[in-house]
C-alpha cells in the first residue's frame, strides 16, 4: 500500500513538473493527420524549422476525431504551453468554447475565424486560397490541350469551394471557352482520407475530356496525383510542394504557407499579436510551385503570364472573387 | 448518357463493387456459420497495409497478396480464438479488430517508413497490372459487343476476374458440397450438427479461414490494384457497405454479386454526376452516398421481403451436458 502511494505520489509529482514547467507552443494538427503530405504537413514542417532555428522544443497532437478537440485545447493551455497553434477550419468553434477560460493563453488558428472582439486573445490566420488557385488555374489552362480542366475537392466546405472557385476564375481568365469539371469527395471528414475515390473522379472526368485536374483535398489527392500520372494527364498538388511526387507528371502545386504562419506564430512566443490576419499573395503566403521537377513542364511564356496576373493581383488591378466572401462564385456552379 | 459514358460509369462500377463483393462473400462464409463479422473493414485494412508494405518491400506484388492474406487470417483467427473458442460476444470482437487494425496499420506503417502511416508509392511489379484478355484489341471494332468487350469485360487486374468467379465458386461451395451443408447447417442449428458427430468448432474455424482469405484479396486489391499504395484508413467504410451488402443479398451468393454491383452502380453514378436532374428534381449526392444503407433499412424493415439471418448467428455454441 505504501509502495503504491509512494508511486502515486511520485508520479502525480512528475506530472505536476511537468506541466508547470514552460511556455513552450503546441501545435494541433487537424483530421487529416500530421503527414498528409499538404496541409498538416506543412504546419509540421515549419514547427520543424522553428525548432531547428531556435533550439526551442514544441508539444504537438494528432486529433482523432470530432470531441478531441476541445479537450486537447484544454489540456494544453492547462499545461501551460503558449502559444497554442492550431491547424484546420473546424478550430473555431472549439477556441471560442475555450478561450474565455485561459485569457492569458494565446490561440492561434489557421484557416479558421475567431471574433476579436469577443476574444482578444485569439489570432486567425486566414489565407487568399482563391489568389493562389487563380494563378494555377491559368497554368491548368495555358497547359491543357483539349479546353477541358478538372477540380476535385476533399469534405464539401466554402473553404474548398474558394479554392475551385479561384482555379474556375483563372482556367477562364485564360480561354473563356474553356469548361471546368468540378468534383467533391464527400460530406464528412472521411473524404480527407479516401484515394480509392479520389481516384475514380479523376477517372470520370479524364472520360469527359480532362487534361489537368487539380486536387484540394488533402490524403485523398494522393489518389488523384496517381490516377493522373497513372492515364498520362497532368495534376496540380495544393498546400505543401507536391511536384516530387511524380516528377514530370505535377504541373506545379498550389502554396499555402502554412509553415510560414506556424513558424512566425511559434516565433513570436507568448508576445503574439492577435487579431485577424490575411496573408495574401503580397505576403507569398500563398502562390505556385516551381522546381526541377516541373521545369519542363512550365515555359517560359506561361511562367510570364502568371507572373503578370500575380503583380496586378497584388497591386489591385486584378480582383479575383472570393468564394467565402458572399458564397457564390462566377466561373463555376456548384 | 451516351454509349460510351454508359460503358465508363459501368467500368468504375466493376472497379468499386469488386472490393465490397470479396468482402461480402467473405461475411457471407462466415455469418452462413453462426459468426456474425463486423471485422470485414479491419481485415481489409491490415490486408491492404500488408499487401502494400510488402509489395514496397519485395518488389512483389505477389509476395504482397501473400502478406495480405496472411495478417487477414491472422485477424481471423484472432476473431475465432475470441468468440468461437472463448465465446465472447461476436460484434464486440469484431469492433475490436477493427480498431486493431486502424492503430496497428498506422503504427507499423510509421515504424517501417516514417511516411507519416503510408507506404512508398508502389511502382510497376508492385502493383497489379490491367489485363488485356485476347481479341479486345481487334474487336473493338464490332458494333456495341467489340466495345462492351473491350472496355468493360477486359483491362481489369487478375483480381476483379478472381472476385467474380468466387461468385459460382461460393455458391458451389455452399450449396453443392457436403462442406458447405454442413457449413449451413452449423449457422441454423448447431447442435443438430454436433449430434450428427461432426464439429462444430473446426466448421466455424474453418468459415474465418475462408473469411480472412477473400478479406485479404479485396485488401490486396485496394492498396495494389486500385490505389498504388497504402494510406491510413483507406478502405474508408467498405466493409460497413458489404456488411450492408450482405444482408441486402439475404446471405445467398448470387444476390451478393447483384447487391454489390448495385452499390458500386450508385457509387459510380454518385462520381460521375454531383447532382442529378430527375424531372425537375435535384437529387444530391449524398442521397446517393446514403442509399446503400438507406435501402439495407428498407430490407431489414421487411418492405422488400424479409431477410432473415442465419438462427445461429452470434451465439457461441456450448455442447449440452
Amino acid at each position: 500500500m505504501t509502495l503504491m502511494k509512494s508511486i502515486l505520489g511520485s508520479a502525480a509529482a512528475l506530472a505536476l513538473t511537468a506541466g508547470a514547467a514552460l511556455a513552450d507552443p503546441a501545435l494541433i494538427y487537424d483530421l487529416g493527420g500530421k503527414f498528409d503530405k499538404s496541409f498538416n504537413e506543412a504546419g509540421y514542417n515549419g514547427a520543424e524549422r522553428w525548432a531547428e532555428e531556435t533550439g526551442g522544443s514544441y508539444r504537438d497532437i494528432e486529433l482523432q476525431s470530432e470531441a478531441q478537440r476541445e479537450q486537447a485545447l484544454r489540456r494544453f493551455a492547462e499545461a501551460g504551453f503558449n502559444p497554442i497553434v492550431t491547424t484546420g477550419f473546424s478550430m473555431s468553434t472549439p477556441i471560442s468554447n475555450v478561450a474565455g477560460d485561459y485569457p492569458d493563453t494565446k490561440f492561434v488558428t489557421i484557416d479558421g475565424f475567431v471574433d476579436p472582439e469577443a476574444f482578444p486573445n485569439v489570432k486567425s490566420i486566414l489565407f487568399a486560397e482563391h489568389q493562389g488557385s487563380y494563378l494555377v488555374g491559368m497554368l491548368a489552362a495555358m497547359a491543357s490541350e483539349t479546353g477541358t480542366v478538372s477540380f476535385v475537392g476533399g469534405m464539401d466546405i466554402p473553404l474548398i469551394r474558394k479554392f475551385a472557385c479561384g482555379y474556375a476564375q483563372g482556367v477562364k481568365a485564360v480561354n473563356p471557352d474553356a469548361t471546368v469539371i468540378s468534383n467533391m469527395t464527400g460530406t464528412t471528414p472521411a473524404a480527407w482520407n479516401d484515394p480509392v475515390k479520389g481516384s475514380e473522379l479523376t477517372q470520370a472526368q479524364i472520360s469527359q475530356g480532362s487534361d489537368v485536374v487539380f486536387a484540394a483535398a488533402g490524403g485523398t489527392g494522393l489518389g488523384v496525383l496517381q490516377t493522373a500520372a497513372d492515364e498520362g494527364i497532368l495534376s496540380i498538388g495544393v498546400d505543401s510542394n507536391q511536384n516530387y511526387l511524380h516528377p514530370g507528371e505535377v504541373l506545379t502545386s498550389m502554396l499555402k504557407r502554412v509553415d510560414v504562419a506556424v513558424f512566425e506564430s511559434m516565433e513570436a512566443g507568448p508576445e503574439l499579436e492577435t487579431g485577424v490576419e490575411v496573408l495574401t499573395l503580397a505576403e507569398d503566403g500563398v502562390g505556385y510551385a516551381m522546381d526541377e521537377n516541373n521545369a519542363e513542364l512550365i515555359t517560359e511564356d506561361m511562367q510570364a503570364a502568371v507572373e503578370e496576373a500575380k503583380a496586378q493581383i497584388i497591386a489591385g488591378d486584378l480582383s479575383v472573387h472570393d468564394y467565402t466572401s458572399d458564397d457564390s462564385c462566377p466561373a463555376l456552379e456548384f | 448518357m451516351d454509349f460510351a459514358t454508359l460503358l465508363q460509369v459501368l467500368d468504375s462500377t466493376v472497379r468499386l463493387a469488386t472490393p465490397l463483393l470479396l468482402a461480402c462473400l467473405a461475411g457471407l462464409f462466415s455469418e452462413r456459420s453462426g459468426v456474425i463479422d463486423i471485422g470485414l473493414e479491419g481485415k481489409m485494412l491490415i490486408a491492404a497495409f500488408f499487401s502494400a508494405a510488402i509489395a514496397a518491400l519485395t518488389g512483389s506484388v505477389w509476395m504482397g497478396l501473400l502478406a495480405g492474406i496472411v495478417s487477414s487470417m491472422l485477424l481471423s483467427g484472432l476473431h475465432g480464438l475470441a468468440s468461437i473458442t472463448f465465446r465472447g460476444n461476436q460484434l464486440i470482437s469484431g469492433v475490436a479488430l477493427n480498431f486493431l487494425a486502424a492503430g496497428l496499420t498506422v503504427l507499423i506503417a510509421q515504424d517501417w517508413f516514417s511516411q507519416g502511416g503510408r507506404t512508398p508509392s508502389l511502382m510497376s511489379g508492385g502493383r497489379w497490372e490491367a489485363i488485356t484478355l485476347p481479341f479486345a484489341e481487334s474487336l473493338r471494332a464490332v458494333p456495341v459487343l467489340g466495345p462492351i468487350y473491350a472496355e468493360l469485360i477486359s483491362g481489369h487486374s487478375i483480381l476483379v476476374y478472381v472476385a467474380f468467379l468466387c461468385v459460382p465458386a461460393t455458391y458451389w461451395v455452399l450449396f453443392r458440397t457436403r462442406f458447405g451443408l454442413r457449413l449451413r447447417a452449423v449457422g441454423e442449428a448447431p447442435e443438430a450438427v454436433d449430434t450428427a458427430g461432426v464439429s462444430v468448432i473446426g466448421l466455424r474455424y474453418a468459415a474465418i479461414v475462408i473469411c480472412g482469405l477473400l478479406c485479404g484479396l479485396a485488401g490486396s486489391y485496394l492498396a495494389t490494384g486500385l490505389q498504388a499504395g497504402f494510406v491510413k484508413d483507406m478502405t474508408a467504410g467498405r466493409g460497413y457497405i458489404a456488411l450492408a451488402a450482405l444482408i441486402f443479398a439475404k446471405w445467398r451468393p448470387w444476390y451478393a454479386l447483384m447487391a454489390c454491383l448495385l452499390f458500386g452502380l450508385l457509387q459510380a453514378v454518385a462520381l460521375r454526376y454531383q447532382n442529378i436532374d430527375l424531372g425537375g428534381i435535384t437529387i444530391p449526392v449524398q442521397v446517393m452516398d446514403a442509399l446503400p444503407y438507406i435501402l439495407t433499412v428498407v430490407i431489414l424493415a421487411g418492405f422488400v421481403g424479409r431477410a432473415i439471418p442465419p438462427r445461429a448467428g452470434g451465439q457461441p455454441y456450448v455442447k449440452e451436458r
